[in-house]
């Protein structure tokens, strides 16, 4: 386990996009994080059934993807491109199925290189499907196995960057959400999350080393994107989405302590305290995500990336081209500008950086915790902490100071209706116990047996 | 219908202790259950009414869900007793290939509010399931949810099998991220919800109560 006692990054004016301090550098050549902002495409398939009839249909849908993404990066004179594949349940289950659409993905980027030029890498991220189970079954059973096939077999296939947008504590997180329940976000998170992300990125780590590649990293997809979301549906306070996010940053850390090196996943808007973190290259989205799923932070989530991507577009017919292509042409032309800015220089860059920080950052609590200097203060305060149940509450609480400085400084806007929820949240995490063990005994008995096996979590 | 003025407001501030002592007051003082039960849904219907304005936020709407179920507990024997027949029976679940809850649940909270009698089967759930716990518990209603564009086809299977299994009358809501009106047109659904709250009136116009 790699321990990271003190940020990488300290300071914001080094927590840029296109930079990192310990950068990945491709079989192709490509240095993520080297000083070039590369476009990372994700597609999935058409409203459509996934089994054995429709299979050869779903390889053309594959086929055609990749076929036009390349041209039209070759086209536009693209740095480089990173591929996503990330599986639809189904395809993880089915191993095979997964690796028919591997193989396609592989032989497309290949044949592009040979024909263009195009330097590429290709993520694969299998589903995390062990919840399948209820309650989920975390570190054994059919879908664990299916699971760890995929990744060892498109490893074994020529695919160097492994994720997994994993799922461990999200069956009690949920519930939290619903009742804005700051102790059992961080049981969830810092506890039960921390605990499988241990046990999951070890196994992954492994299969890396034995075929030479590359844990990427993980993200609080099913977490702190879905308080975004509730967030954004009014469900939820956005304030309560804000923190959420910020001790979401604590169990995505897990991943790297166990050997990912970047390019984080996509949709963790928490990279960039991860960035801050780590010093590893990581991956965001945000305004040209909109085909996949709406947010607040459409352009502070571009200020430390150095992959930047669409999450997810359905291989459908646009007016301008396939969806997945026109996609792909947005983040070129969005990397285009941030690569532009690069080049006249780190004073240019952090214009550009803080416009984007800026822009976002008034509007919503989740974005102002996400700028650069929120982003290295968050970092700092998880760093500090002795343990992950300590970052998760000491994180909590400086995220809630953090949108206190901003409402009373005025560089941050929150809804009267939300503000009471400050309070809330502050109080309900400052009486939470000090260590780990009094924690763990607090919050156990709250947890539904029928939703959640403590035992999965050696709990 | 004779107003309790506390046992509502008990509801529409979460009160728990207020709600379950004002039920049992009120049952003891020979009201009739189904009375009382009008007090308590006018509490949740406020309660819906706000979290619809975007007034409150979903904790609140929870909090006042479990005072409504912990006076529930105590008036549903009186309302059995009495014959009570719920204003409808709902089934709900995500569909076959899907595990997201989060909407389903919410939308569950929101037509136990409104008095509706909800049967959750779960996630993952195949067609059969679904048509299975209609027949058991005699449903006027399936709610189906989906958050996958590539789950989207299982409610169609679902509402195929519903339609296979002659359920007498039985509608079927469908909602979802991915899901629309056209979608939901195009697979035969009776109804579709783009949020919880519309969920509600969906089913009472679906089943006129």
């Amino acid at each position: 386990m790699v321990s990271f006692s003190q940020p990488a990054i300290a300071s914001s004016d080094e927590l840029l996009f296109g930079r990192s301090p310990r950068p990945l550098t491709t079989r192709s050549g490509m240095v993520l994080g080297g000083g070039t902002v590369y476009p990372e495409l994700n597609f999935t398939l058409p409203t459509m059934t996934v089994e054995p009839a429709t299979l050869d249909q779903i390889d053309e849908h594959y086929r055609q993807i990749i076929q036009d993404a390349t041209r039209r990066a070759a086209e536009l004179h693209a740095p480089g491109l990173i591929v996503e594949f990330e599986t639809v349940p189904p395809m993880t289950e089915h191993p095979d199925w997964g690796m028919r659409v591997v193989d396609i993905l592989i032989d497309g980027l290949e044949k592009a290189r040979d024909k263009d030029g195009l330097k590429s890498v290709l993520r694969v991220t299998p589903n995390d499907n062990r919840e399948f189970v209820r309650p989920p079954q975390m570190r054994s059973g059919r879908y664990w196995d299916a699971m760890v096939e995929l990744f060892e077999r498109a490893a074994a296939a020529g695919t160097e960057l492994l994720s997994i947008e994993s799922v461990g504590g999200k069956e009690v997180h949920d519930d939290a959400l619903q009742m804005c329940d700051v102790g059992q976000v961080i049981f969830a998170l810092c506890v039960l999350g921390e605990r499988d992300m241990r046990f999951l990125w070890t196994q992954i780590h492994a299969i890396t080393e034995r075929h030479g590649v590359h844990c990427a990293g993980d993200t609080a997809c099913g977490f702190a994107n879905t308080a975004m979301v509730l967030a954004e549906q009014k469900m939820i306070p956005r304030v309560f989405a804000a923190v959420d996010r910020a001790i979401s940053a604590v169990r995505s850390l897990v991943a790297y302590e166990c050997g990912a090196v970047g390019p984080g996943k996509d949709c963790g808007y928490e990279n960039i305290v991860l960035k801050a973190i780590t010093g590893f290259p990581m991956a965001h989205e945000g305004k040209s995500a909109t085909c996949a799923h709406l947010s607040p932070v459409g352009n502070v989530a571009a200020c430390a990336c150095d992959t930047w991507s669409n999450e997810s577009v359905q291989h459908l017919k646009l007016l301008g081209a396939m969806a997945p292509t026109c996609s792909l042409e947005s983040l070129i032309y969005d990397c285009r500008l941030m690569n532009e800015a690069l080049a006249d220089g780190q004073p240019q860059a952090r214009q550009l950086r803080d416009w984007l920080a800026r822009s976002d950052a008034i509007h919503d609590p989740q974005a102002y915790i996400l700028t650069p200097d929120s982003a290295v203060r968050l970092a700092k305060v998880i760093t500090d902490a002795p343990d992950h149940y300590r970052a998760g509450k000491a994180v909590a609480l400086e995220s809630v100071a953090l949108l206190r400085e901003g409402l009373e400084t005025d560089r941050l806007r929150i809804d009267e209706r939300e503000r009471p929820w400050l309070d809330t949240i502050e109080q309900a995490a400052a009486d939470l116990p000090d260590d780990a063990e009094a924690f763990i005994a607090q919050q156990t008995p709250m947890v539904d047996p029928a939703k959640c096996d403590l035992g999965q979590y050696e709990l | 219908m004779k107003p309790i003025p506390d046992l509502t407001e008990a509801i529409k501030t979460g009160n728990r202790a207020l709600a379950t002592e004002a039920t049992q007051r009120e049952l003891d003082a020979g009201n009739s259950p189904q009375e009382i039960l009008a007090a308590l849904v006018a509490g949740m219907d406020d309660v819906g009414r706000r979290f619809k304005a975007n007034e409150i936020f979903v904790p609140e709407v929870l909090i006042a869900a479990r005072a409504m179920k912990e006076a529930m507990a105590i008036l549903e024997p009186k309302l059995v007793e009495a014959g009570y027949e719920p204003l409808a029976t709902a089934v709900i679940g995500t569909v076959q290939g899907d595990l997201h809850d989060i909407g389903k649940n919410l939308v569950a909270m929101m037509w136990k509010g409104a008095g509706f009698n909800v049967i959750d089967v779960g996630t993952n759930v195949p067609p059969e399931r679904f048509v299975e716990a209609a027949k058991e518990h005699s449903a006027q209603v399936i709610g189906l949810s989906a958050l996958l564009t590539t789950t989207m086809p299982a409610m169609k299977q679902t509402v195929d099998a519903v339609n296979a299994a002659e359920l007498n009358g039985v509608k079927v809501v469908i909602g979802g991220a991915p899901i629309t009106q056209s979608f939901a047109d195009e697979i035969g659904a009776d109804g579709f919800a783009p949020d919880a709250a519309s969920a509600v009136d969906r089913v009472r116009d679906l089943v006129g109560v």
